[in-house]
């Protein structure tokens, strides 16, 4: 057979030598890669405190938007459960009833909005789906968890907070994303 | 005859005991935790960090997850003798220090309180003496756990330790034509004065070293406990603290070991380039302490580095290298000893 | 009473009954135990007597090297507590007389002993190493180097033994340069 690398070596089985049968050269030559690995900048960072910065376009789990008043972007229009290609959307629409002007933006609203994260795949075409830029990918990861239930998320879980009732974990939900969608 | 008690003697005495003791075990549980450190290093990973600052509490959370284990204990093993085999392991770890003098002395309370449990004459020959004991555990517990990995681990303790402690006896052979003397203190007082014993006897320091390391049973030599041949060697069947008893012996073996040699052939507790007659008596006793306990940490870090870097012997290598090159080199050094003393004292 | 012979008695206590119970075990490798048992036993005997260098080879010789031969062989041999191969009682009887006259021996011989003192501490220092050495370096010189010159035999010849090829390893070296 044709090597398919220049890499190949022939087996060395020439009897050692006395410099090499007395091990030390070879001992101390380990012993001083290893030292040398002893004093290396680790490439470890210590996860829960330090995270590494996520790319732009990562995306991860999935948040529910409102805007700036605080009322939900959902119109339950679909369109996402749609474009998901692994089902994992489930919904339910309900009409705005009066007096219920500044918890939803339109007329037509979620009632129960359900994405089972064991199937989703994360590619984000719900996201692209959207016309009312009220369904996101985030940059977190979907936590573990021991019960197969506990992965099928609600619309509380996915709800961004209130941005009048708790204004800094809703700019901290938005994170890098915040720009993104008035561009488009 | 009778025996003339000196209560508060008998009191000093028990006090350095514990003292003694129990540094060796808080040493012994923090090389555990070097251990787990340094290999982290070698292997460009960080180590136990969790537990306390840069991972200081992880021994006792080790100690405590060995406590709160089930215990297991063989239908069919021999329940004395297992019960008796990791109390032997440690029982025999910890019997060295005794004789090991880890500093020269203090005054307190207006006694000269010598920090050496008991200066005997024959220190070296004691040291010795314990160290064959220290096969018994191993045997004891492998034996008793009627388990045949158990006992191939034993097996190969008992003529791995047997075979070893030939080359080390003779090496230290040659070490005491040279010192004169059997008692670990007055060799100290030799070395603080002349050089250091590595200076006369560097082959022999390197034969002591290598089957020192035989004798604790660590890598490159560690086949009693061969893991991807044997399970975990003689204590497959050990669980919860009695395997505990059988790690920490290990450590408290590397320990004492490391003392053993630094007291040996690196001058105990002597500082190099000082004159510790100039100082205080007490400052020099604790500085004393001190440079002892920072050549153990080398020699520690050098049991860990070689675990991390050097594979395992095959079997019948590591009875050709105890056999077949380091006795006769242990022979050779004492012959090449004896030769030049009677060269250089004519 | 005084506290050295307190000692004594209970010392040889533990000695005596260890040897017994070697004798009565019927596991071999409790016997080998107790055996250990009684080797310290009488180390501790030597150190009461003011022979350390005695009391310290007598642990690293026997107890730690060559009852871990024992130890080692009676493991492997699998000696189960049930058989009892001795089942000859005229053996048996034989065994008891010779035992029987050895003892009575021992018993005249420790009664002409003027010197029966137990217990010897710090009196004289005919067991400490330098007089060991003095002694066995100047009155008995030669036997000591007869002996020593054995025993150095001993180890050379174990170490040829080992040194010598054996027929297979031969054969693999062959076949590996064969093979190459």
């Amino acid at each position: 057979m044709q090597p398919l690398t220049n890499r190949s070596q022939a087996v060395n089985r020439a009897p050692l030598t006395w410099w090499e049968r007395i091990y030390l050269p070879a001992i101390i030559g380990g012993l001083s890669i290893t030292l040398k690995h002893f004093f290396r900048k680790k490439p470890t960072i210590n996860y829960p405190e330090k995270t590494r910065p996520f790319s732009p376009v990562f995306r991860g789990l999935h948040i529910l938007n409102r805007d700036e008043q605080g009322r939900e972007n959902c119109t339950a229009c679909g369109l996402c459960a749609v474009a998901c290609p692994a089902e994992a959307i489930t919904m339910e629409a309900a009409e705005r009833l009066p007096g219920e002007e500044h918890l939803y933006r339109e007329e037509k609203y979620a009632a129960r909005y359900e994405i089972n994260m064991l199937r989703c795949i994360f590619c984000g075409l719900c996201e692209e789906a959207c016309p009312k830029d009220a369904i996101y990918l985030s940059e977190t990861f979907a936590p573990s968890d021991y019960q197969r239930k506990q992965f099928i998320y609600s619309k509380n879980d996915l709800l961004i907070p209130h941005p009048e009732k708790e204004p800094e974990a809703y700019k901290k939900a938005l994170g890098n994303r915040a720009g993104k969608n008035e561009v488009k | 005859m009778f025996l003339s008690i000196d209560l508060i003697y008998i009191l000093e005495k028990l006090i350095l005991i514990v003292i003694i003791v129990s540094i060796s075990m808080v040493v012994a549980m923090y090389t555990t935790l070097a251990e787990r450190k340094v290999a982290a290093f070698i292997q460009d990973r960080r180590g136990p960090n969790r537990a306390g600052p840069f991972g200081l509490l992880q021994p006792l959370a080790d100690g405590l997850k060995l406590f709160f284990k089930e215990e297991i204990i063989p239908m069919f093993s021999n329940k004395f003798l297992f019960v008796l085999g990791p109390g032997l392991a440690m029982l025999t770890a910890l019997m060295t220090s005794a004789v090991i003098p880890w500093g020269s002395k203090l005054e307190l309370f207006g006694r000269e309180i010598s920090l050496q449990i008991a200066d005997i004459n024959i220190g070296i020959l004691y040291v010795f003496g314990v160290v064959s004991l220290g096969v018994y555990g191993i045997i004891v517990g492998s034996w008793s756990s009627n388990n045949k990995y158990s006992l191939m681990g034993g097996l190969r303790a008992a003529s791995q330790i047997i075979s070893y402690e030939l080359a080390l006896g003779i090496s230290l052979i040659a070490l005491l034509m040279v010192t004169g003397t059997l008692s670990l203190k007055e060799m100290v007082l030799q070395q603080q004065e002349g050089y250091w014993n590595i200076v006369y006897q560097p082959l022999g320091f390197f034969l002591f070293l290598v089957c020192t390391f035989a004798e604790c049973n660590r890598t490159p030599f560690d086949l009693p406990e061969a893991e991807n041949e044997l399970i975990g060697g003689y204590h497959t069947e050990y669980s919860s603290m009695k395997l505990g008893f059988y790690l920490f012996a290990e450590y408290i073996n590397m320990f004492i070991s490391s003392a053993v040699m630094a007291t040996l052939f690196f001058g105990g507790y002597d500082i190099p380039f000082l004159d510790e007659s100039t100082l205080p008596v007490n400052v020099a006793g604790v500085l004393g302490i001190v440079a002892l306990f920072l050549k153990i940490a080398f020699f520690l870090f050098l049991f860990i580095w070689v675990r991390w870097t050097i594979p395992r012997f095959r079997y019948d290598q590591l009875m050709g290298l105890g056999w077949k090159v380091l006795l006769p080199l242990a022979l050779l050094n004492m012959f090449l000893t004896g030769a030049a003393i009677l060269f250089f004292d004519k | 009473m005084e506290l050295t012979t307190i000692l004594f008695l209970i010392l040889s206590l533990i000695s005596i009954g260890s040897a017994v119970m070697m004798l009565m075990s019927r596991n071999p490798v409790y016997s080998v135990l107790w055996l250990i048992l009684l080797f310290f036993t009488i180390s501790a005997h030597y150190l009461m007597l003011n022979a350390q260098f005695l009391a310290v080879v007598n642990i690293i010789v026997y107890a730690g090297a060559i009852m871990v031969l024992f130890l080692f062989v009676v493991m492997l041999m699998n000696l189960n507590a049930d058989t009892e191969p001795m089942k000859n009682y005229r053996l048996q009887l034989v065994g008891v007389i010779a035992g029987g006259s050895l003892l009575l021996i021992l018993v005249s011989a420790v009664m002409k002993i003027e010197n029966n003192q137990p217990v010897m501490l710090m009196v004289g220092d005919y067991g400490l190493i330098k007089v060991l050495g003095k002694t066995l370096f100047q009155k008995f010189v030669l036997p000591f180097e007869i002996s020593s010159i054995l025993f150095l035999s001993a180890i050379i010849g174990a170490m040829v033994i080992a040194k010598r090829d054996t027929p297979s390893q031969i054969t693999k070296g062959e076949t590996e340069k064969r093979s190459s």
